[in-house]
């Protein structure tokens, strides 16, 4: 590894002041950085002794983003697998297809090495188009605006692809991180400065301009199959709920599926969102190692358990309610985005409630509100996404109350 | 009653004023640099409404909507006044705005100083009309029209402290020389909107 080291270090004075290539310094020290640490420490009195920095920050969400990443990898081709070996629906005919068949793979949805591979084929070039489009227009911004091109990108552009069903043209997944980089974050200055989550605009964005492509028989690749995810499933059939829970919820396979099967991620939905499980390994390396607070997730959880909780008790009484309501609320935790949401999306530090009290008010809005969309929202099957956006908007107002709270506390107690 | 909860929870949320319809935009987006006097816009408009739409609604039902002015004579029966309506309601409003200002002052000193400006500036509100021309097109009868006029108001207020909690917060960010000022604002109302799209066909 130390020639990429002197390599580095050959070509700084290139980028550094003088050199010929300054204006591509923030590309330089980008890749610099990425790669190592830097050795600069800070020049003022202050010293801050824990290491944990942006850089560090943002490594780790990638990090815990893995098993959601291989799980995303294995259940796409596990789901197309399926229906294709169930005949339930046929191979499409696209490149992926061909590439798939010429490495002498086939539809065999008990074969690990199929699964992965099919999905890696359908994920990676959703995830190359995201990084290199994302990436030009962070570089670009990055050289004419003169900031560092961070990490933040790198976690960005792993949670947007993780976001997105596998069947959805590349060029949209192009025009939804170029809007998501550009409006969610750019114009405000780049990573820290928005307010908005930038994946989650973008995902917003495709979500409004193309429901076609993002929302229906979008979530299996294998053509003719018709599955709506556990969440739509559940949605359309608001009024015939006396079948029961698994005539609605079915599998790939034609069966019911299973609470189990919904906590392993082994069911239709975007890729990266199915797998509660892989969220939760997530989860505890966040918590663990302080990168994502725990508050949030568990005042988030508490808001989603309780709504669908006190609903699901109405439900029990006899009250007529919708089949998201009388949904168990043990079921609202695995199904659909919540897990995923409530790990990775809710817990962004920037966009967040900063106050430790407001962090609660926030967790608690971002879960009552979800499990108010997938119950009331006919338009909107899922809610997390929106409830998650919707909290970002209301989080600086929280921090403002807690903010004014504690000054109106503190005034009140030296005034006496 | 669960009528009057829908009613409440669409004017304050799926039909927001301020980021579905987009109305009252000069001043949600003049008067939200900070939190506190968009709490104090925010008030001023809540009351504003609250007393302007059930007083246009009286003045419609009564005497604009067609039939209405029979108990004068039966020659006036299928009279239909309802082309006035424009005209009379900015009337009605500019008129409450100016007695509600006066009173203010008689009697409640502090809160005229509070809301100070605020309250002259949203006799031309938009928004304020808007709640009362869709009061009409809904054809609201007078209890629906005052529970309409509270969250109308409670639904521009909480849009507008929103925008003011966020544009706090942009203070420390780094906006391009080109934005700064009302462009990033109109940017941020916007990306706004698309998070308050998640109750758009909720009602």
């Amino acid at each position: 590894m130390k020639f990429i080291r002197n390599l580095l270090d050959r070509a700084a004075p290139l980028f550094e002041e003088g050199g010929k290539l300054e204006r591509l310094y923030p590309l330089y020290e980008a890749g610099d950085t990425f790669l190592y640490t830097p050795g600069e420490i800070t020049h003022g009195t202050t010293h801050v002794r824990d290491g944990l920095d942006l850089k560090r920050m943002m490594v780790f969400v990638v990090i815990a983003l893995t098993p959601c990443i291989l799980m995303a990898m294995w259940n796409t081709g596990y789901q197309a697998n399926s229906a294709i070996h169930a005949e339930a629906g046929t191979a499409p005919e696209n490149w992926q297809e061909s590439l798939f068949t010429s490495l002498g793979m086939a539809h065999d949805p008990g074969s690990l090495l199929d699964n992965i591979v099919l999905g890696a084929i359908y994920f990676l070039p959703v995830y190359i188009v995201t990084m290199t489009v994302g990436g030009i227009i962070e570089v670009i911004f990055g050289i004419v605006r003169k900031h560092e091109v961070n990490e933040g990108f790198l976690v960005t552009g792993m949670l947007f692809p993780l976001t997105l069903p596998p069947t959805i043209p590349l060029w949209q997944v192009a025009l939804g991180i170029a809007f998501g980089v550009l409006i969610g974050k750019e114009v405000f200055g780049g990573t820290g400065k928005n307010f908005l989550n930038p994946a989650l605009t973008a995902r917003a964005f495709l979500y409004f301009a193309y429901p076609n492509q993002i929302t229906g028989n979008v979530w299996i690749a294998a053509d003719g199959f018709s599955g709506a995810t556990t969440l739509g499933a559940l949605a359309e059939n608001k009024d015939n709920l006396d079948v029961g829970l698994s005539q609605i919820l079915q599998g790939v396979d034609g069966q019911g599926i299973t609470w189990m099967q919904a906590f392993l991620g082994t069911i239709t939905g975007s890729m990266g969102e199915t797998s509660a499980l892989a969220c939760l390994l997530g989860a505890a390396f966040l918590i663990l190692t302080g990168v994502g607070s725990w508050k949030i997730m568990a005042a988030t959880v508490l808001g989603a358990v309780g709504t669908s909780g006190v609903f699901w008790l109405a439900s029990l009484s006899g009250l007529e309610t919708s089949a998201l309501f009388a949904l168990p609320p043990w079921w609202h935790l695995v199904i659909g985005g919540f897990a995923f949401g409530c790990v990775f999306m809710v817990t962004d530090p920037v966009s967040a409630a900063m106050t430790e009290k407001g962090k609660w008010f926030y967790g608690i809005l971002v879960g009552v509100l979800t499990i108010l969309i997938r119950g009331i929202n006919p338009a909107f099957p899922e809610g997390i996404m929106l409830a998650i956006l919707f909290g970002n908007v209301m989080a600086p107002l929280i921090d403002y109350f807690v903010i004014q709270g504690n000054i109106n506390r503190r005034m009140a107690r030296y005034a006496s | 009653m669960a009528d009057y909860v829908n009613i409440a929870l669409k004017a304050v949320f799926s039909e927001n004023l301020a980021l579905a319809f987009f109305l009252g935009m000069c001043t949600f987006l003049a008067v939200s640099k900070n939190v506190k006097t968009a709490l104090g816009l925010g008030a001023a408009v809540i009351a504003v409404m609250a007393i302007t739409i059930p007083a246009n609604n009286l003045i419609y039902q009564h005497l604009l909507k067609k039939g209405q002015l029979a108990w004068i004579s039966s020659d006036l029966a299928d009279m239909d006044l309802t082309f006035l309506g424009l005209i009379i309601y900015i009337g009605v409003i500019a008129a409450i705005v100016q007695i509600l200002e006066m009173a203010l002052d008689r009697y409640f000193p502090p809160l005229y100083t509070a809301l100070g400006i605020f309250l002259p500036l949203i006799t031309v509100n938009c928004a304020i009309l808007g709640g009362s021309l869709f009061m009409v097109e809904r054809d609201y009868n007078f209890t629906q029209s005052c529970v309409y006029g509270v969250f109308a108001g409670v639904g521009w207020a909480l849009a507008i402290v929103a925008l003011a909690g966020v544009r706090e917060k942009l203070k420390y960010s780094d906006v391009p020389d080109g934005l700064k000022g009302l462009g990033i604002t109109f940017i941020t109302a916007g990306l706004m909107a698309l998070a308050f799209m998640s109750f758009g066909g909720m009602l």
